[in-house]
Protein backbone atom coordinates (compact mmCIF):
# COMPACT_ATOMS: atom_id res chain seq x y z
CA UNK A 1 0.00 0.00 0.00
CA UNK A 2 1.14 3.78 -0.66
CA UNK A 3 0.79 6.08 1.46
CA UNK A 4 -1.07 8.94 0.13
CA UNK A 5 0.68 12.55 0.90
CA UNK A 6 -1.92 15.29 0.45
CA UNK A 7 -0.78 18.95 -0.04
CA UNK A 8 -3.55 19.83 2.16
CA UNK A 9 -5.38 18.87 5.45
CA UNK A 10 -8.65 20.06 4.19
CA UNK A 11 -8.46 17.88 0.51
CA UNK A 12 -7.17 14.77 2.51
CA UNK A 13 -10.65 15.29 5.08
CA UNK A 14 -13.14 15.53 2.44
CA UNK A 15 -11.32 12.20 0.63
CA UNK A 16 -11.45 10.34 3.99
CA UNK A 17 -15.21 11.24 3.98
CA UNK A 18 -16.15 10.19 0.20
CA UNK A 19 -14.07 6.81 0.98
CA UNK A 20 -16.74 6.21 4.34
CA UNK A 21 -19.19 5.45 1.51
CA UNK A 22 -20.21 2.22 -0.07
CA UNK A 23 -18.96 1.44 -3.16
CA UNK A 24 -15.87 4.19 -3.02
CA UNK A 25 -12.54 3.72 -2.72
CA UNK A 26 -9.86 6.34 -2.00
CA UNK A 27 -8.92 6.93 -5.68
CA UNK A 28 -12.26 7.83 -6.71
CA UNK A 29 -12.83 9.92 -3.48
CA UNK A 30 -10.41 11.73 -4.99
CA UNK A 31 -11.50 12.12 -8.40
CA UNK A 32 -14.90 12.91 -6.60
CA UNK A 33 -13.47 15.65 -4.51
CA UNK A 34 -11.30 17.56 -6.98
CA UNK A 35 -14.40 17.03 -9.29
CA UNK A 36 -16.19 19.79 -6.70
CA UNK A 37 -13.02 21.79 -5.76
CA UNK A 38 -13.09 22.86 -9.70
CA UNK A 39 -17.20 23.47 -9.45
CA UNK A 40 -18.76 26.86 -8.85
CA UNK A 41 -18.58 27.84 -5.06
CA UNK A 42 -22.81 27.76 -5.44
CA UNK A 43 -22.91 24.26 -6.85
CA UNK A 44 -20.96 22.64 -3.88
CA UNK A 45 -23.23 24.67 -1.22
CA UNK A 46 -25.91 23.18 -3.11
CA UNK A 47 -24.65 19.88 -2.96
CA UNK A 48 -23.37 20.14 0.55
CA UNK A 49 -26.78 21.75 1.87
CA UNK A 50 -29.06 18.96 0.05
CA UNK A 51 -26.94 16.44 2.06
CA UNK A 52 -27.68 18.24 5.32
CA UNK A 53 -31.50 18.95 4.54
CA UNK A 54 -31.80 15.67 3.52
CA UNK A 55 -30.65 13.87 6.95
CA UNK A 56 -32.26 16.92 8.99
CA UNK A 57 -35.67 16.76 7.63
CA UNK A 58 -36.53 13.10 6.01
CA UNK A 59 -38.81 11.40 7.97
CA UNK A 60 -40.02 7.64 7.81
CA UNK A 61 -43.83 7.26 7.77
CA UNK A 62 -45.65 6.82 10.50
CA UNK A 63 -47.76 4.34 9.36
CA UNK A 64 -45.01 1.75 7.28
CA UNK A 65 -41.81 3.31 8.37
CA UNK A 66 -41.26 4.12 4.73
CA UNK A 67 -38.67 7.04 3.98
CA UNK A 68 -41.04 10.31 3.31
CA UNK A 69 -41.52 13.82 3.04
CA UNK A 70 -43.98 13.75 5.64
CA UNK A 71 -45.27 12.19 8.61
CA UNK A 72 -47.37 10.20 6.55
CA UNK A 73 -45.82 9.12 2.77
CA UNK A 74 -47.78 9.67 -0.51
CA UNK A 75 -48.37 5.96 -0.76
CA UNK A 76 -50.20 5.22 2.81
CA UNK A 77 -51.76 9.23 2.45
CA UNK A 78 -53.36 8.12 -1.44
CA UNK A 79 -56.98 7.74 -0.88
CA UNK A 80 -56.86 4.99 -4.33
CA UNK A 81 -54.68 2.83 -2.79
CA UNK A 82 -56.76 -0.63 -0.81
CA UNK A 83 -55.70 0.00 2.83
CA UNK A 84 -56.84 -3.35 3.66
CA UNK A 85 -53.65 -4.99 1.90
CA UNK A 86 -51.26 -4.90 3.03
CA UNK A 87 -47.29 -5.98 1.90
CA UNK A 88 -44.28 -6.29 4.00
CA UNK A 89 -41.17 -5.63 2.83
CA UNK A 90 -36.96 -5.69 3.89
CA UNK A 91 -36.35 -1.64 2.97
CA UNK A 92 -37.17 1.08 0.66
CA UNK A 93 -35.80 -0.13 -2.42
CA UNK A 94 -38.01 -3.00 -2.18
CA UNK A 95 -41.09 -0.56 -1.96
CA UNK A 96 -39.53 0.79 -5.34
CA UNK A 97 -38.92 -2.44 -7.35
CA UNK A 98 -42.54 -3.93 -6.36
CA UNK A 99 -43.78 0.17 -7.22
CA UNK A 100 -42.51 -0.44 -10.74
CA UNK A 101 -44.55 -3.46 -11.42
CA UNK A 102 -47.86 -1.47 -11.38
CA UNK A 103 -49.69 -4.54 -10.08
CA UNK A 104 -49.52 -3.48 -6.63
CA UNK A 105 -52.16 -1.00 -5.24
CA UNK A 106 -52.26 -1.67 -1.54
CA UNK A 107 -50.08 -0.32 1.43
CA UNK A 108 -46.56 -1.42 2.42
CA UNK A 109 -45.19 -2.02 5.19
CA UNK A 110 -40.89 -1.42 5.52
CA UNK A 111 -39.08 -4.00 8.14
CA UNK A 112 -36.01 -2.14 7.84
CA UNK A 113 -34.21 -5.21 7.83
CA UNK A 114 -34.36 -9.16 7.96
CA UNK A 115 -33.36 -11.03 11.23
CA UNK A 116 -29.72 -12.06 11.20
CA UNK A 117 -27.73 -12.37 14.30
CA UNK A 118 -24.49 -12.22 12.68
CA UNK A 119 -25.29 -8.48 11.30
CA UNK A 120 -26.48 -8.17 14.65
CA UNK A 121 -30.34 -7.61 14.23
CA UNK A 122 -32.49 -9.06 16.14
CA UNK A 123 -36.48 -9.41 15.85
CA UNK A 124 -36.26 -6.21 18.44
CA UNK A 125 -34.26 -4.04 15.73
CA UNK A 126 -36.89 -4.80 12.48
CA UNK A 127 -40.54 -3.08 12.78
CA UNK A 128 -42.43 -6.57 13.45
CA UNK A 129 -44.52 -5.13 16.58
CA UNK A 130 -45.67 -2.01 14.79
CA UNK A 131 -46.90 -4.55 12.05
CA UNK A 132 -48.43 -6.84 14.60
CA UNK A 133 -50.33 -2.89 16.04
CA UNK A 134 -51.54 -2.64 12.56
CA UNK A 135 -53.18 -5.70 12.02
CA UNK A 136 -54.52 -6.26 15.64
CA UNK A 137 -56.41 -2.57 15.14
CA UNK A 138 -58.21 -4.69 12.78
CA UNK A 139 -57.62 -2.28 9.32
CA UNK A 140 -55.82 -5.37 7.13
CA UNK A 141 -57.66 -8.14 5.71
CA UNK A 142 -54.21 -9.48 4.04
CA UNK A 143 -50.42 -9.56 4.70
CA UNK A 144 -48.30 -10.32 2.10
CA UNK A 145 -44.91 -11.45 3.03
CA UNK A 146 -42.41 -10.24 0.14
CA UNK A 147 -39.33 -10.77 1.64
CA UNK A 148 -35.99 -12.02 0.14
CA UNK A 149 -36.27 -16.51 -0.53
CA UNK A 150 -32.75 -16.87 1.82
CA UNK A 151 -32.38 -18.34 4.94
CA UNK A 152 -32.95 -14.99 6.69
CA UNK A 153 -35.54 -13.82 4.64
CA UNK A 154 -37.75 -17.33 5.15
CA UNK A 155 -36.84 -16.97 9.13
CA UNK A 156 -38.23 -13.76 9.27
CA UNK A 157 -41.09 -14.40 7.56
CA UNK A 158 -41.40 -17.09 9.45
CA UNK A 159 -41.49 -15.19 12.61
CA UNK A 160 -43.76 -12.52 11.61
CA UNK A 161 -46.32 -15.37 10.91
CA UNK A 162 -45.93 -17.04 14.17
CA UNK A 163 -46.96 -13.19 15.78
CA UNK A 164 -50.00 -12.95 13.08
CA UNK A 165 -51.49 -16.32 13.39
CA UNK A 166 -54.03 -16.18 15.73
CA UNK A 167 -55.18 -12.75 14.45
CA UNK A 168 -57.83 -12.71 12.16
CA UNK A 169 -55.89 -11.97 8.48
CA UNK A 170 -55.14 -13.80 5.66
CA UNK A 171 -51.08 -14.20 5.40
CA UNK A 172 -49.64 -14.78 1.98
CA UNK A 173 -46.70 -14.85 0.43
CA UNK A 174 -45.08 -14.53 -3.12
CA UNK A 175 -45.16 -17.09 -5.83
CA UNK A 176 -41.96 -18.87 -6.27
CA UNK A 177 -41.36 -20.58 -9.59
CA UNK A 178 -39.88 -20.45 -13.00
CA UNK A 179 -38.82 -16.74 -14.00
CA UNK A 180 -40.80 -16.00 -17.15
CA UNK A 181 -38.45 -16.44 -20.19
CA UNK A 182 -36.28 -18.57 -18.71
CA UNK A 183 -36.34 -22.34 -20.50
CA UNK A 184 -37.07 -24.96 -18.67
CA UNK A 185 -33.91 -27.17 -18.62
CA UNK A 186 -31.79 -23.79 -17.24
CA UNK A 187 -34.06 -23.28 -14.11
CA UNK A 188 -32.38 -25.32 -10.92
CA UNK A 189 -33.97 -28.48 -9.17
CA UNK A 190 -35.62 -26.75 -6.22
CA UNK A 191 -37.10 -24.03 -7.79
CA UNK A 192 -38.49 -26.34 -10.69
CA UNK A 193 -39.70 -29.04 -8.03
CA UNK A 194 -41.42 -26.09 -6.19
CA UNK A 195 -43.26 -24.74 -9.24
CA UNK A 196 -44.47 -28.44 -10.04
CA UNK A 197 -45.67 -28.92 -6.40
CA UNK A 198 -47.20 -25.34 -6.24
CA UNK A 199 -48.73 -25.77 -10.33
CA UNK A 200 -51.78 -23.43 -10.73
CA UNK A 201 -54.53 -23.00 -12.80
CA UNK A 202 -54.02 -22.17 -16.58
CA UNK A 203 -56.70 -19.75 -16.79
CA UNK A 204 -55.18 -18.40 -13.65
CA UNK A 205 -51.60 -17.92 -15.13
CA UNK A 206 -53.12 -16.48 -18.73
CA UNK A 207 -52.40 -12.90 -16.38
CA UNK A 208 -54.06 -9.76 -16.74
CA UNK B 1 -16.92 -43.89 -19.76
CA UNK B 2 -13.19 -43.69 -19.82
CA UNK B 3 -10.09 -41.28 -20.26
CA UNK B 4 -8.41 -42.11 -23.80
CA UNK B 5 -5.80 -39.75 -23.32
CA UNK B 6 -3.41 -37.59 -20.56
CA UNK B 7 -1.40 -35.17 -21.17
CA UNK B 8 0.51 -33.26 -18.71
CA UNK B 9 2.71 -30.23 -18.58
CA UNK B 10 4.75 -29.43 -15.10
CA UNK B 11 1.86 -30.91 -13.03
CA UNK B 12 3.41 -32.15 -9.71
CA UNK B 13 6.55 -34.14 -10.43
CA UNK B 14 6.19 -34.65 -14.42
CA UNK B 15 7.78 -31.67 -16.73
CA UNK B 16 5.87 -33.18 -19.61
CA UNK B 17 4.00 -36.75 -19.92
CA UNK B 18 1.53 -37.71 -22.41
CA UNK B 19 -0.48 -41.24 -21.90
CA UNK B 20 -3.38 -43.25 -23.99
CA UNK B 21 -4.98 -45.39 -22.00
CA UNK B 22 -6.42 -48.90 -22.35
CA UNK B 23 -10.78 -48.82 -21.96
CA UNK B 24 -10.14 -51.12 -19.44
CA UNK B 25 -7.07 -52.41 -16.91
CA UNK B 26 -4.03 -49.58 -16.60
CA UNK B 27 -1.37 -49.83 -13.88
CA UNK B 28 1.25 -47.81 -12.86
CA UNK B 29 4.66 -49.50 -11.65
CA UNK B 30 7.68 -47.96 -9.83
CA UNK B 31 9.54 -46.82 -6.39
CA UNK B 32 7.92 -45.03 -4.14
CA UNK B 33 8.08 -41.38 -5.01
CA UNK B 34 8.38 -42.26 -8.92
CA UNK B 35 4.60 -40.39 -9.36
CA UNK B 36 2.56 -43.20 -9.96
CA UNK B 37 -0.42 -41.30 -7.16
CA UNK B 38 0.83 -37.69 -8.92
CA UNK B 39 -0.57 -39.87 -12.38
CA UNK B 40 -4.02 -40.62 -10.19
CA UNK B 41 -3.88 -37.34 -8.93
CA UNK B 42 -4.05 -35.97 -12.25
CA UNK B 43 -7.15 -38.43 -13.64
CA UNK B 44 -8.94 -37.22 -9.93
CA UNK B 45 -8.30 -33.48 -10.70
CA UNK B 46 -10.06 -33.86 -14.03
CA UNK B 47 -12.74 -35.26 -12.82
CA UNK B 48 -13.29 -33.02 -9.40
CA UNK B 49 -11.25 -29.55 -10.20
CA UNK B 50 -9.09 -30.19 -7.23
CA UNK B 51 -6.45 -32.73 -6.10
CA UNK B 52 -7.43 -35.87 -3.45
CA UNK B 53 -3.82 -35.02 -2.28
CA UNK B 54 -2.64 -31.34 -1.76
CA UNK B 55 -5.50 -29.19 -1.22
CA UNK B 56 -3.86 -26.14 -2.03
CA UNK B 57 -3.81 -25.63 -5.71
CA UNK B 58 -0.71 -23.64 -6.29
CA UNK B 59 1.47 -26.32 -4.82
CA UNK B 60 0.62 -28.61 -7.67
CA UNK B 61 2.89 -26.96 -9.83
CA UNK B 62 6.03 -28.54 -10.72
CA UNK B 63 8.77 -26.51 -8.46
CA UNK B 64 10.13 -23.80 -9.85
CA UNK B 65 7.83 -23.28 -12.76
CA UNK B 66 4.49 -20.90 -13.04
CA UNK B 67 2.02 -23.12 -14.55
CA UNK B 68 0.36 -26.42 -14.76
CA UNK B 69 -1.77 -27.79 -17.59
CA UNK B 70 -4.01 -31.21 -17.34
CA UNK B 71 -5.79 -31.82 -20.35
CA UNK B 72 -7.99 -35.16 -21.02
CA UNK B 73 -10.02 -36.72 -23.54
CA UNK B 74 -12.68 -38.86 -22.62
CA UNK B 75 -15.03 -41.23 -24.45
CA UNK B 76 -18.36 -40.62 -22.73
CA UNK B 77 -21.80 -41.87 -23.64
CA UNK B 78 -20.78 -42.29 -27.22
CA UNK B 79 -19.40 -38.75 -27.70
CA UNK B 80 -15.80 -37.27 -27.41
CA UNK B 81 -14.57 -35.01 -24.49
CA UNK B 82 -12.08 -33.09 -24.33
CA UNK B 83 -11.30 -31.38 -21.01
CA UNK B 84 -8.72 -29.11 -19.92
CA UNK B 85 -7.80 -27.43 -16.92
CA UNK B 86 -4.99 -25.27 -16.42
CA UNK B 87 -3.52 -22.84 -13.65
CA UNK B 88 -0.95 -19.72 -13.68
CA UNK B 89 0.47 -18.43 -10.62
CA UNK B 90 -1.57 -15.59 -9.56
CA UNK B 91 -4.30 -16.31 -12.04
CA UNK B 92 -7.95 -18.68 -11.22
CA UNK B 93 -7.85 -21.81 -12.34
CA UNK B 94 -9.40 -22.32 -16.06
CA UNK B 95 -11.54 -25.42 -16.51
CA UNK B 96 -13.05 -25.84 -20.02
CA UNK B 97 -14.71 -28.23 -21.31
CA UNK B 98 -14.22 -28.84 -25.39
CA UNK B 99 -12.92 -25.60 -25.22
CA UNK B 100 -15.22 -24.00 -23.77
CA UNK B 101 -14.74 -22.44 -20.01
CA UNK B 102 -17.00 -23.48 -17.20
CA UNK B 103 -18.25 -20.03 -15.44
CA UNK B 104 -18.73 -22.23 -12.53
CA UNK B 105 -16.26 -25.58 -11.27
CA UNK B 106 -19.60 -27.10 -9.64
CA UNK B 107 -21.20 -27.26 -13.37
CA UNK B 108 -18.53 -29.72 -14.48
CA UNK B 109 -18.37 -32.16 -10.89
CA UNK B 110 -20.28 -34.81 -11.64
CA UNK B 111 -19.63 -35.12 -15.80
CA UNK B 112 -16.58 -37.32 -15.34
CA UNK B 113 -17.45 -39.68 -12.32
CA UNK B 114 -14.54 -41.42 -10.53
CA UNK B 115 -14.37 -43.27 -7.13
CA UNK B 116 -10.88 -43.32 -5.34
CA UNK B 117 -9.45 -45.82 -3.47
CA UNK B 118 -6.58 -44.52 -1.63
CA UNK B 119 -4.48 -45.16 1.92
CA UNK B 120 -5.98 -42.06 3.07
CA UNK B 121 -9.33 -43.06 3.27
CA UNK B 122 -8.69 -44.25 6.78
CA UNK B 123 -9.48 -41.00 8.10
CA UNK B 124 -13.43 -42.49 7.28
CA UNK B 125 -12.66 -44.83 10.18
CA UNK B 126 -9.77 -42.99 12.07
CA UNK B 127 -11.31 -39.61 11.73
CA UNK B 128 -14.10 -37.19 13.15
CA UNK B 129 -17.43 -37.68 12.51
CA UNK B 130 -17.42 -34.78 9.77
CA UNK B 131 -14.86 -36.98 7.81
CA UNK B 132 -17.70 -39.56 7.80
CA UNK B 133 -21.19 -37.34 7.26
CA UNK B 134 -19.11 -36.42 4.69
CA UNK B 135 -18.99 -39.37 2.63
CA UNK B 136 -22.65 -39.57 3.23
CA UNK B 137 -23.39 -36.51 1.64
CA UNK B 138 -21.30 -36.06 -1.21
CA UNK B 139 -23.42 -39.24 -2.69
CA UNK B 140 -27.23 -38.02 -1.71
CA UNK B 141 -26.55 -34.68 -3.10
CA UNK B 142 -26.00 -36.70 -6.26
CA UNK B 143 -28.99 -37.55 -6.76
CA UNK B 144 -31.32 -35.87 -4.04
CA UNK B 145 -31.01 -31.64 -4.90
CA UNK B 146 -33.46 -31.22 -1.98
CA UNK B 147 -31.54 -32.71 0.16
CA UNK B 148 -28.12 -31.00 -0.55
CA UNK B 149 -29.98 -27.55 -0.48
CA UNK B 150 -31.76 -28.10 2.77
CA UNK B 151 -28.21 -29.05 3.92
CA UNK B 152 -27.23 -25.75 3.13
CA UNK B 153 -29.93 -24.01 4.66
CA UNK B 154 -29.52 -25.84 7.74
CA UNK B 155 -25.53 -24.89 8.22
CA UNK B 156 -26.88 -21.11 7.56
CA UNK B 157 -29.47 -21.58 10.46
CA UNK B 158 -26.52 -23.01 12.34
CA UNK B 159 -24.15 -20.42 11.42
CA UNK B 160 -27.13 -17.75 12.67
CA UNK B 161 -27.98 -19.31 15.93
CA UNK B 162 -24.28 -19.63 16.92
CA UNK B 163 -23.66 -16.14 16.56
CA UNK B 164 -26.71 -14.93 18.56
CA UNK B 165 -25.68 -17.39 21.23
CA UNK B 166 -22.35 -15.51 21.47
CA UNK B 167 -23.95 -11.97 21.47
CA UNK B 168 -26.08 -13.37 24.37
CA UNK B 169 -22.68 -13.94 25.85
CA UNK B 170 -20.89 -11.36 25.19
CA UNK B 171 -23.63 -8.81 26.27
CA UNK B 172 -24.92 -11.00 28.70
CA UNK B 173 -28.16 -11.43 27.91
CA UNK B 174 -30.90 -13.59 26.73
CA UNK B 175 -34.13 -13.56 24.56
CA UNK B 176 -35.98 -17.14 24.46
CA UNK B 177 -38.01 -16.27 21.68
CA UNK B 178 -34.72 -15.18 19.38
CA UNK B 179 -33.15 -18.42 20.07
CA UNK B 180 -36.65 -20.27 18.98
CA UNK B 181 -36.91 -18.34 15.99
CA UNK B 182 -33.99 -20.05 14.82
CA UNK B 183 -34.82 -23.62 16.45
CA UNK B 184 -37.62 -23.28 14.30
CA UNK B 185 -35.52 -23.47 11.27
CA UNK B 186 -33.28 -26.11 12.20
CA UNK B 187 -35.67 -28.62 13.35
CA UNK B 188 -37.56 -28.38 10.08
CA UNK B 189 -34.08 -28.58 8.15
CA UNK B 190 -32.79 -31.31 10.27
CA UNK B 191 -35.87 -33.42 9.50
CA UNK B 192 -35.33 -33.84 6.07
CA UNK B 193 -32.05 -34.50 6.26
CA UNK B 194 -31.89 -37.08 8.70
CA UNK B 195 -34.45 -39.07 6.83
CA UNK B 196 -32.48 -38.81 4.16
CA UNK B 197 -29.43 -40.02 5.76
CA UNK B 198 -31.79 -42.65 7.43
CA UNK B 199 -32.60 -44.00 3.64
CA UNK B 200 -29.62 -43.91 2.10
CA UNK B 201 -27.51 -45.87 4.75
CA UNK B 202 -30.56 -48.68 5.07
CA UNK B 203 -29.80 -49.23 1.49
CA UNK B 204 -26.20 -48.90 1.28
CA UNK B 205 -25.30 -51.54 4.33
CA UNK B 206 -26.59 -54.72 2.25
CA UNK B 207 -24.47 -53.50 -0.68
CA UNK B 208 -21.47 -52.52 1.74
CA UNK B 209 -22.00 -56.29 3.85
CA UNK B 210 -21.85 -57.85 0.42
CA UNK B 211 -18.57 -56.77 -0.79
CA UNK B 212 -17.20 -56.97 2.41
CA UNK B 213 -18.23 -61.27 2.63
CA UNK B 214 -16.56 -61.13 -1.20
CA UNK B 215 -13.26 -59.58 0.33
CA UNK B 216 -12.44 -61.39 3.47
CA UNK B 217 -14.47 -64.74 2.58
CA UNK B 218 -15.69 -64.74 5.99
CA UNK B 219 -19.77 -63.89 7.54
CA UNK B 220 -18.94 -61.41 9.65
CA UNK B 221 -21.64 -59.74 10.28
CA UNK B 222 -20.45 -55.47 9.84
CA UNK B 223 -22.86 -52.73 10.69
CA UNK B 224 -22.66 -48.87 10.09
CA UNK B 225 -25.02 -47.17 12.86
CA UNK B 226 -26.07 -44.09 12.50
CA UNK B 227 -25.65 -42.21 15.61
CA UNK B 228 -28.30 -39.10 15.60
CA UNK B 229 -30.06 -36.86 18.38
CA UNK B 230 -33.11 -37.46 16.66
CA UNK B 231 -33.27 -40.64 17.31
CA UNK B 232 -33.67 -39.57 21.04
CA UNK B 233 -37.76 -38.20 20.18
CA UNK B 234 -38.62 -34.78 19.66
CA UNK B 235 -35.23 -32.38 18.20
CA UNK B 236 -37.12 -28.96 19.42
CA UNK B 237 -37.70 -30.33 22.92
CA UNK B 238 -34.06 -31.61 22.60
CA UNK B 239 -32.60 -27.72 21.52
CA UNK B 240 -34.96 -26.16 24.15
CA UNK B 241 -33.60 -28.65 27.02
CA UNK B 242 -30.19 -28.06 25.66
CA UNK B 243 -30.57 -24.23 26.09
CA UNK B 244 -29.15 -23.54 29.08
CA UNK B 245 -25.53 -25.70 27.94
CA UNK B 246 -25.81 -24.56 24.32
CA UNK B 247 -25.45 -20.42 26.16
CA UNK B 248 -22.38 -21.97 28.36
CA UNK B 249 -20.86 -23.30 25.47
CA UNK B 250 -21.99 -20.42 23.13
CA UNK B 251 -22.60 -23.04 20.35
CA UNK B 252 -25.01 -25.40 19.50
CA UNK B 253 -24.86 -28.77 20.68
CA UNK B 254 -27.63 -31.33 19.53
CA UNK B 255 -28.61 -31.70 15.91
CA UNK B 256 -27.95 -33.41 13.13
CA UNK B 257 -24.40 -31.20 12.87
CA UNK B 258 -23.41 -33.76 15.32
CA UNK B 259 -24.54 -37.34 13.35
CA UNK B 260 -22.15 -40.10 13.44
CA UNK B 261 -21.93 -43.27 10.94
CA UNK B 262 -20.27 -46.22 13.53
CA UNK B 263 -18.06 -48.63 11.67
CA UNK B 264 -18.62 -52.22 13.23
CA UNK B 265 -17.43 -55.38 12.65
CA UNK B 266 -19.55 -57.66 14.37
CA UNK B 267 -20.40 -56.05 18.26
CA UNK B 268 -17.05 -53.81 18.26
CA UNK B 269 -16.26 -50.45 17.20
CA UNK B 270 -13.86 -51.17 14.11
CA UNK B 271 -11.98 -47.93 15.07
CA UNK B 272 -10.90 -49.19 18.43
CA UNK B 273 -10.90 -52.72 17.49
CA UNK B 274 -10.13 -53.45 13.89
CA UNK B 275 -6.44 -54.96 12.56
CA UNK B 276 -4.98 -52.21 9.94
CA UNK B 277 -6.27 -55.41 7.42
CA UNK B 278 -9.41 -55.46 8.97
CA UNK B 279 -10.13 -51.32 8.72
CA UNK B 280 -8.37 -51.76 4.81
CA UNK B 281 -10.99 -54.26 3.63
CA UNK B 282 -13.88 -52.25 5.51
CA UNK B 283 -12.70 -49.40 3.36
CA UNK B 284 -11.86 -50.70 -0.04
CA UNK B 285 -15.77 -52.45 0.93
CA UNK B 286 -17.29 -48.84 1.86
CA UNK B 287 -15.52 -47.79 -1.50
CA UNK B 288 -17.05 -50.26 -3.92
CA UNK B 289 -20.18 -50.01 -2.30
CA UNK B 290 -20.36 -46.58 -2.96
CA UNK B 291 -19.03 -46.67 -6.56
CA UNK B 292 -21.80 -48.79 -7.21
CA UNK B 293 -24.09 -46.45 -5.81
CA UNK B 294 -22.65 -43.43 -7.86
CA UNK B 295 -23.22 -46.10 -11.00
CA UNK B 296 -26.33 -46.43 -10.49
CA UNK B 297 -27.77 -42.80 -9.74
CA UNK B 298 -25.42 -41.15 -12.55
CA UNK B 299 -26.12 -44.12 -14.81
CA UNK B 300 -22.56 -44.10 -16.10
CA UNK B 301 -19.62 -46.58 -14.99
CA UNK B 302 -17.48 -44.59 -12.90
CA UNK B 303 -13.59 -44.67 -13.54
CA UNK B 304 -11.73 -46.70 -10.18
CA UNK B 305 -8.48 -45.38 -8.91
CA UNK B 306 -7.25 -48.05 -6.55
CA UNK B 307 -3.80 -46.45 -4.93
CA UNK B 308 -1.61 -48.68 -3.11
CA UNK B 309 -4.46 -50.88 -2.54
CA UNK B 310 -2.83 -54.19 -1.63
CA UNK B 311 -0.31 -52.95 1.09
CA UNK B 312 -1.46 -54.43 4.51
CA UNK B 313 -3.89 -57.25 2.97
CA UNK B 314 -3.43 -60.94 3.06
CA UNK B 315 -2.76 -63.22 -0.17
CA UNK B 316 -6.29 -64.16 0.08
CA UNK B 317 -7.88 -61.02 0.20
CA UNK B 318 -5.72 -59.25 -2.26
CA UNK B 319 -7.10 -62.16 -4.83
CA UNK B 320 -10.54 -61.79 -4.04
CA UNK B 321 -10.23 -58.17 -4.31
CA UNK B 322 -8.74 -59.05 -7.86
CA UNK B 323 -11.46 -61.72 -8.89
CA UNK B 324 -14.05 -58.60 -7.82
CA UNK B 325 -12.68 -55.99 -9.98
CA UNK B 326 -11.43 -57.94 -12.63
CA UNK B 327 -15.48 -58.66 -12.88
CA UNK B 328 -17.30 -56.58 -16.23
CA UNK B 329 -19.42 -54.48 -13.52
CA UNK B 330 -16.15 -52.06 -12.68
CA UNK B 331 -15.01 -50.41 -15.85
CA UNK B 332 -11.56 -48.57 -16.77
CA UNK B 333 -9.71 -49.17 -13.97
CA UNK B 334 -6.36 -47.46 -12.53
CA UNK B 335 -4.00 -49.32 -10.32
CA UNK B 336 -0.28 -48.28 -9.24
CA UNK B 337 1.46 -50.60 -7.04
CA UNK B 338 5.42 -51.34 -6.57
CA UNK B 339 4.56 -54.88 -6.69
CA UNK B 340 4.78 -56.47 -10.72
CA UNK B 341 3.41 -59.54 -8.93
CA UNK B 342 0.33 -58.44 -7.66
CA UNK B 343 -0.34 -56.70 -11.15
CA UNK B 344 0.91 -60.14 -13.03
CA UNK B 345 -1.54 -61.99 -10.69
CA UNK B 346 -4.56 -59.53 -12.02
CA UNK B 347 -3.99 -59.39 -15.66
CA UNK B 348 -3.76 -62.86 -16.01
CA UNK B 349 -7.42 -62.90 -14.91
CA UNK B 350 -8.43 -59.87 -16.76
CA UNK B 351 -9.61 -61.39 -20.20
CA UNK B 352 -9.46 -57.65 -21.17
CA UNK B 353 -6.84 -55.51 -22.77
CA UNK B 354 -4.39 -53.69 -20.57
CA UNK B 355 -1.24 -51.59 -20.58
CA UNK B 356 1.41 -51.52 -18.18
CA UNK B 357 3.19 -48.03 -17.38
CA UNK B 358 6.40 -47.90 -15.54
CA UNK B 359 7.47 -44.47 -14.05
CA UNK B 360 10.62 -43.34 -12.99
CA UNK B 361 11.05 -40.11 -11.20
CA UNK B 362 8.41 -38.35 -12.87
CA UNK B 363 8.73 -39.67 -16.19
CA UNK B 364 6.35 -42.12 -17.87
CA UNK B 365 8.95 -44.84 -19.26
CA UNK B 366 7.04 -47.19 -21.49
Amino acid sequence: MNIEHFPSRLLENAVNEFAKLPGIGRKTALRLVLHLLRQDQREVEIFGNTMIQMKNEIRHCKVCHNISDNDICNICANPSRISSIVCVVENIKDVMSIENTHQFNGLYHVLGGIISPMDGIGPSDIEVESLVGRVSRGEIEEVILALSTTMEGDTTNFFIFKKLKDLPVKITTLARGVSIGDELEYTDEITLGRSIVNRQNFEDSLGR
Amino acid sequence: MFIEELSLINFKNFEQAEMKFSPDLNCFIGNNGAGKTNLMDAIYYLSFCKSFLNPVDLQNIRHDEEFFVVQGKYQRQGNEEHIYCGLKKGNKKHFKRNKKEYKKLSEHIGLLPLIVITPSDIDLIMGGSEERRRFIDTVISLYNQHYLDSLIKYNRALLQRNNLLKQFASTNSFHAENLEIWDDQLVHYAEVIHRERKIYIEKFLPVFQNYYNLISGGNEIIGLEHQSHLYDGDFAGQLQRSRQRDRILQFTTVGIHKDDIEFRLGDFPIKKLGSQGQKKTFLVALKLAQYNFVKEISGITPILLLDDIFDKLDKHRVEEIVKLVANDHFGQIFITDTNREHLDQIISRVNAEYRIFTIDNGVVVS
